[in-house]
């Protein structure tokens, strides 16, 4: 049975994938499998970035979202923050490594010169070094504790994201451990948002990969149709063109063309990964 | 007309006597459809927890006969002033629940939205959250606030907007109303209502759905 194809109904959220596949760390759970030494998209640099937006603009882009990788090894990141702001909202999904106090006051002053919000999203895998640091790293759940302590200090307070690798996230004494973990660190107003994994990457070896049955189908669709789906309102950009959504830059049938204009048409649904956003009602954006 | 103040039936007459002339929100589509939820687009549990609250006792203190009118009402409506072409939504032109938040409503948005729609000024609601926003195409977008919610800023009155013709263009005024607040949060105590939402009336913070704030206005916020 073919698979059902997905219309974008605005570009509302674009991605960049601002840090390539570089990373300081190699997470085991990771669904772009991102690594020091991970080439596979190299980082964006600052004109890149603003060609994009230029499009982007003319095209009515709500929001933007930089990912990576570790979006703050570029070394361009906090100028290309910075001209993002003059255009919109912007969101950095970081490991929190390399949020030091400086950098953190810098971000704040950026966020404080704009009209639109700056967000940061910091990702954790667990309550303690115990549950964390098996799957991002030996000593780095102190260091992502260090990087939101530091956030914080500045006036900055991220959502935390947490997959479900961690066991027990996603139910109500899950979430409240994380609530704990927070408050203790003194953020009185914690955020948190879970999001399921995906069985590609460097989770396909570690949980293992999906199975021949999860995939979407023609005649599947819900009521409303897929616009539920992040795809119908999103695009990812990275060094090598633009691609349909954040999960899948590592698949080559999934680079829908160079410029935003290329991309605005009907993709289909043919990745096992789409059937997690489906089921699990994933969306990246905070 | 509902959600998250008491007796919504008391705010019927007052429509018609004005002759008030109203829109459809995610409240009045979900009442006039008999849905389960107010489709107010949380994710949040306890965000929803709360919503459920409201839509709840609203639901059962809302008439048929009122819910049926709700369902009656026309979810955009046109209003010309002056030269002016306004179109009034809920949320956005595109969906009834869409959150227009000023810090991520970015100008290149609007004025694509407006080109969409062919109005010369966007009034919406939805957030609870007032702002105007004028474009560099001379266009306005407003976010006229709400009369059922005080605006999260640590003050006791709400919001309205008064918009009219004027010879430089068309002139927007946000515009705060004091009430009997006091008296609304007996009202509510009253009817049984949450205290998470009579502190809101008494303080002006909000207590709930705070998680579809973005970052700026979470940053403003006291919770």
């Amino acid at each position: 049975m073919s698979s059902p194809e997905v219309a974008l109904q605005s570009l509302d959220t674009l991605w960049f994938q601002v840090g390539g596949t570089v990373c300081n760390l190699a997470c085991t759970h990771c669904f772009v499998s991102c690594s020091p030494t991970n080439h596979t998209h190299e980082m964006l640099a600052l004109a890149e970035v603003r060609r994009y937006l230029d499009e982007a603009a003319r095209l009515g882009v709500r929001e933007y979202y930089f990912t990576g990788g570790e979006p703050f090894l570029n070394p361009e990141m906090e100028t290309i923050l910075a001209a993002t702001l003059e255009v919109g909202p912007a969101t950095v999904l970081t490991n929190g490594l390399l949020l030091d106090p400086g950098r953190c006051a810098r971000l704040k002053a950026l966020a404080d010169a704009s009209d639109y919000s700056l967000d940061f999203r910091v990702s954790l895998d667990g309550w303690d070094a115990t549950s964390n640091d098996p799957i991002r790293g030996e000593g780095t759940f102190e260091r992502i504790l260090a990087g939101i302590r530091n956030l914080h200090a500045a006036g900055l307070n991220p959502v935390i994201t947490v997959t479900e690798v961690c066991e027990g996230t996603a139910g109500d004494a899950g979430k409240e451990r994380f609530f704990t973990l927070l408050r203790s660190l003194g953020i009185e107003r914690p955020r948190l948002k879970i999001l399921p994994v995906f069985r590609i990457g460097a989770e396909a070896e570690r949980g293992g990969a999906y199975e021949s049955w999860q995939r979407l189908r023609e005649g599947e669709a819900p009521d409303g149709g897929w616009d539920h789906l992040q795809c119908s309102s999103c695009r990812m950009v990275t060094d090598q063109g633009v691609w349909v959504c954040p999960i899948l830059v590592n698949e080559p049938e999934a680079k829908m063309g160079e410029t935003l204009a290329d991309t605005l048409g009907d993709f289909p649904l043919e990745h096992p990964a789409c059937w997690t956003c489906h089921v699990y009602g994933v969306s990246c954006r905070t | 007309m509902g959600a998250f103040g008491p007796n919504p039936e008391k705010v019927r007459p007052l429509l018609a006597q004005g002759q008030v002339l109203a829109i459809q929100g995610n409240y009045e589509e979900s009442l006039a459809a008999g849905r389960e939820d107010c489709n107010c687009g949380y994710t949040d549990p306890r965000d929803n927890h709360f919503a459920e609250i409201s839509y709840r006792y609203t639901e059962r203190n809302c008439s048929p006969e009122f819910k049926a009118w709700m369902g009656t009402l026309p979810q955009r409506r046109r209003v010309r002033v002056g030269e002016h072409e306004l179109l009034l939504v809920h949320g956005s032109p595109r969906r009834i629940n869409e959150f227009l938040f000023h810090s991520t409503s970015p100008v290149p948005f609007l004025e694509v939205l407006l080109d969409q729609n062919r109005c010369d000024a966007l009034l919406a609601t939805h957030t609870g959250l007032h702002w105007h926003r004028r474009l560099p195409s001379g266009r306005d977008v407003i976010n006229v606030g709400v009369i059922g919610r005080p605006a999260n800023d640590g003050q006791t009155h709400v919001w309205y907007s008064m918009i009219e013709a004027r010879e430089e263009g068309l002139g927007v005024e946000l515009v705060p109303l004091a009430y009997d607040h006091l008296g609304l949060a007996a009202e509510m105590r009253s009817e049984g209502l949450p205290e998470e939402f009579v502190e809101t009336v008494l303080t002006g913070w909000w207590t709930t759905c705070l998680e579809i704030l973005p970052a700026r206005e979470r940053a403003a916020s006291r919770f």
